[in-house]
């Protein structure tokens, strides 16, 4: 297991990236607290948040072939999936579960995100079950190329398969089970876990013994690697390593990213019985958001002007999503009856 | 045309898969060089290598779920469950996941994928090689659900499940797999996933079973035609999922009995749903009560010859009921 990564890809990325970067950090966190807000004005049932994980997130997906390569993300990845392409109309379409609602059809609730268009894989809500399943995504792009179905180097294609979920949800056994596969094929695949060491009100001491999620790697046979999940460079770099070793046929990495969930665990959680409110201002200090934007300023690549117009835009941006999605109808009821099976000549 | 068992069918049938189509391949326990504990794909190793037969670790849920994952990048993945016992720990992604994806994803995302399971009773498996789990997954809207009884049926209908977009589950009754033969077409036919067979023509009253026990109801038929003048049709509902409701109804409106056999446990079996489709739809052309012929509800089947024999209907079995709903 490595914990510091000797080349840093991340001095290659220019300023545009860097800022580009930034803003969907910014945009996914916008999003998520109006999404409180319409919570607690009584708007929407239900929402479940990203806060304080974007940058695990966000590092991991510019590191990828965004749109390509197959992504199979759990609930709390709104900036990974922004990341991807989908937008903020999309999640506001789903917190309001409105016609038209892309990654469902508003049949799943809010933060079950999926396009086929961008290769992000329809996930559920329980939890691990996409793991075993990236296995298999992963699974088949090593079998295309095998197979001479695809060529290897084709960019058009995805070539690898990245999952994530939270460290207590690799307590399941579908997640050993997915893990092993991508061991023993040496698949091109890869486990991001996002550690913000609860699950739900349980703390990682009671659902492992091991002080890393990434210490268990070894016993997968993939390269496991730990990060500081707050910082996104440091993310950028160990996935750009990560998303390397996969696209050369080299096998899977599990990246646990270290970070915090700074509001409760969705809009129907409490977290003020399991965690102190010391804890919680403790990691506020760390924001990831706010330790980049901080970075961008000292190093001139954001000036305060354009940091103003960013937090417009993404106001703005907010402001329109949900002006849309208000805006749309329901379903028709009907459409619940839709789609439970694919017509045969669509194979 | 070539007479064969129904597994030599199986293997036959998956054998031009693989030969048709390279998005086939093929996972599972100890389906490579040893080419599964029952045979089923015996050679397709040597003939397909080891990346195309794949023997996977022993896990099921992840035999299934990286199926899933496959079939999601447009692969054609068949997995074997070695015992349909030991499905078990895949429900939850047979359940929750192949077969909402489509659902789920507005219909963006599909899972062609086949799970072939040996399943039923009558081989000395006792409780944990002789399952029946059909009604477990006959509740769940997504998949599909096949029992061959033939091999003409299990080779045209593994193509179809191979062909098929969606998640199906393949059921192969193992007591059948040596003691059924029949003839088998030699050309590249399906026989699509839904419709029932009629196995047996008859007009004094209907016998609804599928896999081995459609079989044995055919045998069943012969016995009391041949000793008592009973005119008993047999339809082999073959696909359980979706419900061949039109094959269930115009059978009975020809006979206006029915007698239903399964050989799992009892309460809330397939058959149940069967006697409903005839209770709702069917009320007015019955003569007689909805019958079952079945397991009895006990945990599973026992080892013991002499209890196995008591827990499984047999063709004498059903022709005693056969002969006591036509009395009715
Ligand atoms: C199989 C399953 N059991 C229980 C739940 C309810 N549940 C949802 S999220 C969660 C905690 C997950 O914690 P973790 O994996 O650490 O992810 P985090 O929410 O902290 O990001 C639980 C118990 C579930 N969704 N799935
Ligand atoms: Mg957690």
């Amino acid at each position: 297991m490595s914990t510091i990564t000797t080349a840093r890809p991340s001095t290659h990325l220019n300023e545009q990236t860097l800022r580009e970067m930034f803003w969907v950090m910014l945009l996914s966190r916008r999003l998520d607290e109006r999404s409180w807000a319409l919570h607690r004005q009584g708007k929407i049932a239900f929402h479940i948040s990203g806060m304080g994980h974007e940058a695990a997130q966000v590092g991991s997906a510019f590191a990828l072939n965004r749109g390509v390569d197959y992504t199979h993300p759990y609930y709390r990845d709104l900036a990974l999936s922004l990341a991807m392409g989908l937008t903020p109309t999309d999640f506001m379409l789903s917190l309001f579960g409105k016609a038209g609602e892309p990654s469902s059809g508003a049949r799943q609730m809010p933060s079950h995100f999926g396009s086929k268009r961008l290769n992000i894989v329809s996930g559920s809500a329980p939890v691990a079950t996409q793991v075993p399943q990236a296995a298999g995504l992963a699974f088949a792009i090593k079998y295309k190329q095998t197979t001479g179905l695809v060529d290897p180097n084709d960019a058009t294609q995805p070539r690898v398969a990245l999952t994530s979920l939270g460290e207590g949800a690799t307590s399941q056994g579908e997640w050993h089970e997915g893990m092993n596969w991508a061991g023993v094929h040496k698949l091109p695949f890869i486990c991001l876990v996002q550690n913000n060491i609860y699950a739900i009100s349980v703390p990682i001491e009671s659902q492992m013994a091991v002080a890393n999620v990434a210490d268990r790697a070894t016993a997968y046979g993939v390269t496991g690697v730990v990060v500081d999940g707050n910082d996104l460079l440091a993310v950028y770099d160990v996935m750009v390593e990560a998303v390397e070793r996969a696209y050369a046929g080299e096998g899977a990495t599990l990246v646990e990213a270290k970070t915090y969930r700074p509001v409760p665990h969705s809009s129907d959680d409490d977290d003020r019985s399991y965690r102190s409110r010391a804890e919680v201002e403790e990691w506020k200090q760390k924001d990831p958001i706010n330790r980049f934007r901080d970075y961008l300023i000292a190093e001139t690549i954001l000036s305060p002007a354009q940091l103003d117009d960013y937090e417009h835009r993404a106001r703005a941006e907010v402001d329109q999503a949900q002006a849309a999605a208000e805006a749309t109808p329901d379903p028709a009821p009907e459409a619940a009856l839709g789609d439970i099976y694919a017509p045969s000549e669509a194979v | 045309m070539a007479r064969m068992t129904l597994i030599d069918a199986i293997r036959i049938a998956m054998d031009e898969e693989l030969d048709r189509d390279t998005r086939v391949f093929i996972t599972g326990e100890d389906v490579g060089p040893r080419g599964g504990v029952f045979r089923a794909t015996q050679g397709l190793f040597d003939k397909y290598g080891a990346t195309r037969v794949v023997d996977s670790p022993l896990a099921e849920l992840s035999i299934v779920a990286v199926g899933i994952g496959a079939a999601l990048a447009d692969l054609r993945p068949i997995c074997e469950i070695q015992f349909a016992d030991f499905i078990h720990p895949a429900f939850n992604q047979i359940v929750n996941e192949a077969a909402k994806l489509y659902y789920r994803s507005d219909g963006q995302w599909r899972v062609p994928l086949v799970i072939r399971a040996p399943y039923g009773g009558g081989i000395g498996g006792g409780l944990y090689h002789s399952q029946s789990v059909e009604a477990f997954f006959a509740h769940v809207p997504g998949l599909k659900i096949v029992v061959p009884s033939t091999p003409q049926d299990a080779k045209g209908l593994l193509k179809s499940a191979v062909r098929d977009p969606n998640p199906v589950l393949y059921f192969e009754p193992k007591k059948g797999y040596r003691a059924i033969k029949g003839e088998v077409p030699d050309d590249d036919y399906t026989i699509p996933i839904g419709p029932a067979r009629v196995a047996r023509e008859g007009g004094d009253l209907s016998v609804f079973a599928y896999g081995m026990m459609a079989h044995y109801a055919e045998q069943a038929a012969e016995q009391v035609a041949q000793a008592d003048g009973i005119d008993a049709e047999v339809i082999d509902l073959r696909t359980l999922l979706p419900v061949d409701k039109d094959a269930i109804l115009n059978s009975i409106k020809k006979t206006n009995k029915a007698l239903i056999v399964y050989e799992a446990n009892h309460t809330m079996g397939y058959g149940a749903e069967v006697a409903a489709v005839i209770g709702d739809e069917g009320f007015e052309y019955l003569d007689g009560p909805i019958k079952r012929l079945t397991g009895p509800d006990v945990p599973a089947m026992p080892y013991s010859h002499a209890m196995q024999e008591f827990f499984m209907p047999n063709p004498t079995s059903i022709a005693d009921a056969i002969r006591e709903l036509a009395a009715y």
